[in-house]
């Protein structure tokens, strides 16, 4: 899909496979061949692209196992339509099995680091803290977890992002001061970033530094293997080990399984493939789950949006997505009370803004016409800290493919009714003229009054109030109690000694903040943990 | 036979006559391409998506029946980026609507689809998206959804909304 516009950016990814790097296309024909290393990694992404990364640099040989396409900056032409078919997980329109949440995850070499927004938080010290005390991972406090996010920090280039955000986030900068409200800078994981504004569907100029662009790259350079548009079907198992992969490819349009397979043997395996792609493959591989954990407390920071439009333009495609953002409806709420939610800006692209906003003919329309100058907030609601935040739950279709539970609780209705009220407030008290929480039939509301009255009256239901999310983490949760926790505070399975989980899968509550680098931190963590574990190097027998 | 059939009910009004000749641009863009919507589901979609994209859509002509054209084609190439389970729902959505009896009984839309007119299709488009019955929420979420990324995703929409398109690098 090169074209002129493009041309003219190296691709380090085009240059790497010319130099020899081993990528396998599985949708390609071929025959059943089998592949042996020392770790075999499901999935790209945060988790695995940071283990792959971690264990070939301790010169460990390594197999990365790949659903999705690879896809490089000569692909990324910033255009919707091609990049949320090909780069998402169902279109960018994976659902839970209700249909009333929208789930974003990537589905390409890097998962949603490919495709996510740049933002990069650490884990929140409450959320560590927490896990210290009711998840008993006495390991995870800040000070211990510090040297890894330092370490994510400096191989990624997550630094303060020093250009002026764009209106969309600096209005939300705006409406926090009018109102008393703290507000904070985001960091981004960006070098030679020109401020385009479409992380969202791949960066064209490989500015976004993450495993597609650092460390795959860096894997494959020291020999790993990728094999991409593969679907890892099934672990497995004899007794208490992993004894091999069993993977099949898609077939050409990458939604269906066809016809070849592959068999990978390894000392160990890392599930990597998402929080709703590794507690399925567990399920489809029947590993030993005594105390039924496995895909239970799955969380999804629910997020409702509010759309307003400004007197001036906004132009919310362009530049940085998310620069601003406030804590203070999470900071001033304690853990375990009423839920708390994080409020940031989104980038605002015709195809997501029009999905977004409710309704269909004139007010549609109407909206849509008004493009540049909407502003959108989103509110990002902390799950999974409070006993009516139990998350939800990974199951099995017939087909054998992953689909998330998520039934929506009085408690977390209660939080999208304030994280309305919340975000009307910072849009009026920045300049608004007209808000539309996203609900319903989409009223706007031309004064503050009017749409709090609204909001404290809404009926708040499934398929009535959007929710759309792009953080899926737990359903594999560590922790040393097993009747708790599917996997240690290592990441190895507690059953399955040569198994191990390093993606959001991991975390028992949902972070609190974007998790990009919490992920990473805590992939690099046990990543190395294995490679110690497997000694010096000694490659495996071939 | 579908087609023999939707083209007879196209010479029945003057609509339908216009939709019979985006229906015609259709098959011969996508004789090559394979097709997920089906003869019934094309229809449907080209008979909701006046309505949906009501004070969106160029008014008259050339320009519309193309436009109409593309959203279709759009929601096609769509569907068939789903995966195995999410086709099935939506092929029986449309396998359903297809049906005179539950047309009118299930989504109220007296007419049939090709003479169906836009307040007709707004009224049942509503009716979806306030029901009490989250099936019938959930089935207008998803036209919502395909329909207005069919044609938000298409340059030829963007001048309109003030959007440029991506930068030039």
């Amino acid at each position: 899909m090169a074209d002129n516009d493009t041309a003219a950016v190296p691709d380090p990814i085009r240059a790497g496979i010319a130099s020899g790097w081993k990528v396998v296309d599985l949708s390609k024909p071929g025959d059943h061949a089998t592949l042996e290393c020392d770790v075999a990694i499901v999935g790209s992404g945060a988790g695995g692209g940071i283990a792959a990364e971690t264990l070939a640099l301790a010169g460990l040989s390594v197999v990365i196992v790949e659903e999705g396409p690879l896809r490089s900056s000569s692909d990324f032409r910033m255009r919707e339509a091609e990049a949320y078919p090909d780069l998402y997980q169902e279109s960018a329109a994976r659902k839970t099995a209700d249909k009333a949440i929208n789930i974003l995850q990537g589905r390409c070499v890097g998962g949603g680091t490919t495709v996510n927004w740049t933002t990069s938080f650490r884990t929140p010290e409450r959320t560590l803290l927490h896990w210290v005390r009711h998840h008993g991972l006495a390991g995870y406090a800040p000070q211990a977890m510090a040297p890894w996010f330092e370490k994510m920090e400096a191989r990624l280039s997550i630094a303060p992002w020093t250009l002026a955000p764009n209106e969309n986030n600096a209005a939300l900068a705006r409406g926090t001061a009018a109102r008393g409200i703290a507000s904070g800078r985001i960091r981004r994981n960006v070098e030679g970033c020109a401020n385009l504004g479409y992380c969202g569907v791949g960066c064209p100029l490989n500015a976004k530094r993450a495993p597609l662009t650092v460390s795959i790259p860096e894997a494959l350079s020291r020999g790993a293997t990728l094999v991409t548009r593969a679907r890892a079907e099934r672990l497995v198992i004899d007794r208490d080990r992993v004894t091999a992969l069993d993977v099949r490819g898609m077939d050409a349009s990458g939604t269906t399984p066809g016809t070849r397979r592959l068999t990978v043997r390894a000392r160990r395996f890392v599930a990597a493939a998402g929080a709703i792609g590794t507690p399925g493959l567990l399920l489809r591989s029947s590993a030993p789950d005594p105390h039924g954990l496995v895909g239970k407390r799955t969380f999804l920071h629910p997020v409702v949006v509010s759309a307003a439009l400004m007197p001036q333009r906004v132009d919310g495609y362009a530049g940085a997505p998310q620069s601003v953002y406030s804590d203070h409806y999470l900071d001033t709420l304690p853990l375990d009370g009423p839920v708390g939610f994080k409020v940031e800006a989104p980038p605002i692209h015709p195809v997501l803004a029009a999905i977004t906003l409710p309704s269909h003919g004139a007010s549609h329309a109407g909206f849509m016409k008004a493009f540049p100058n909407m502003h959108v907030l989103l509110a990002l609601l902390r799950d999974g800290f409070h006993p009516e935040s139990p998350g939800g739950v990974v199951r099995l279709r017939d087909d054998g493919t992953p689909v998330l539970d998520y039934p929506f609780t009085p408690y977390l209705w209660d939080g999208v009714r304030r994280a309305f009220r919340a975000m009307a407030e910072l849009q009026f008290a920045a300049g608004a003229t007209k808000v539309m929480p996203i609900h319903g039939d989409g009223t706007a509301y031309a004064t503050d009054q009017d749409a709090a009255r609204a909001i404290d009256g809404f009926a708040l239901a499934p398929l009535v109030t959007p929710v759309v999310s792009a953080h899926v983490m737990g359903g594999a949760p560590m922790g040393p109690d097993v009747r708790r926790a599917v996997v240690d505070a290592s990441g190895r399975h507690h059953q399955i000694g040569n198994l191990y989980v390093v993606d959001g899968s991991l975390f028992p509550t949902s972070i609190g903040a974007n998790p990009q680098l919490s992920i990473y931190a805590v992939a690099a963590r046990i990543a190395e943990g294995i490679a110690a574990d497997l000694g010096p190097v000694r490659a495996a027998s071939r | 036979m579908r087609r023999r059939t939707f083209l007879a009910l196209g010479t029945a009004s003057a609509a339908a006559l216009a939709a019979a000749g985006w229906w015609s641009w259709l098959r011969t863009r996508e004789a090559s391409e394979k097709r997920t919507l089906g003869d019934d589901g094309a229809m449907i979609v080209a008979a909701i998506v006046p309505a949906m994209l009501a004070g969106a859509l160029p008014v008259a002509g050339q320009e519309r029946r193309t436009a109409i054209g593309e959203v279709v084609i759009g929601v096609d190439r769509a569907i068939a980026g789903l995966p195995a389970h999410a086709r099935a729902e939506i092929g029986q959505l449309f396998a359903l609507l297809a049906l005179a009896p539950a047309r009118r009984a299930f989504a109220g839309v007296a007419s049939p689809w090709p003479e169906a007119g836009v307040a007709e299709v707004s009224a049942f488009l509503d009716r979806w998206r306030d029901s009490g019955w989250a099936l019938k929420r959930s089935a207008y979420d998803a036209l919502h959804q395909l329909i207005l990324a069919a044609w938000y995703g298409n340059p030829r929409s963007w001048a309109a909304i003030g959007y440029a398109g991506p930068p030039k690098l």
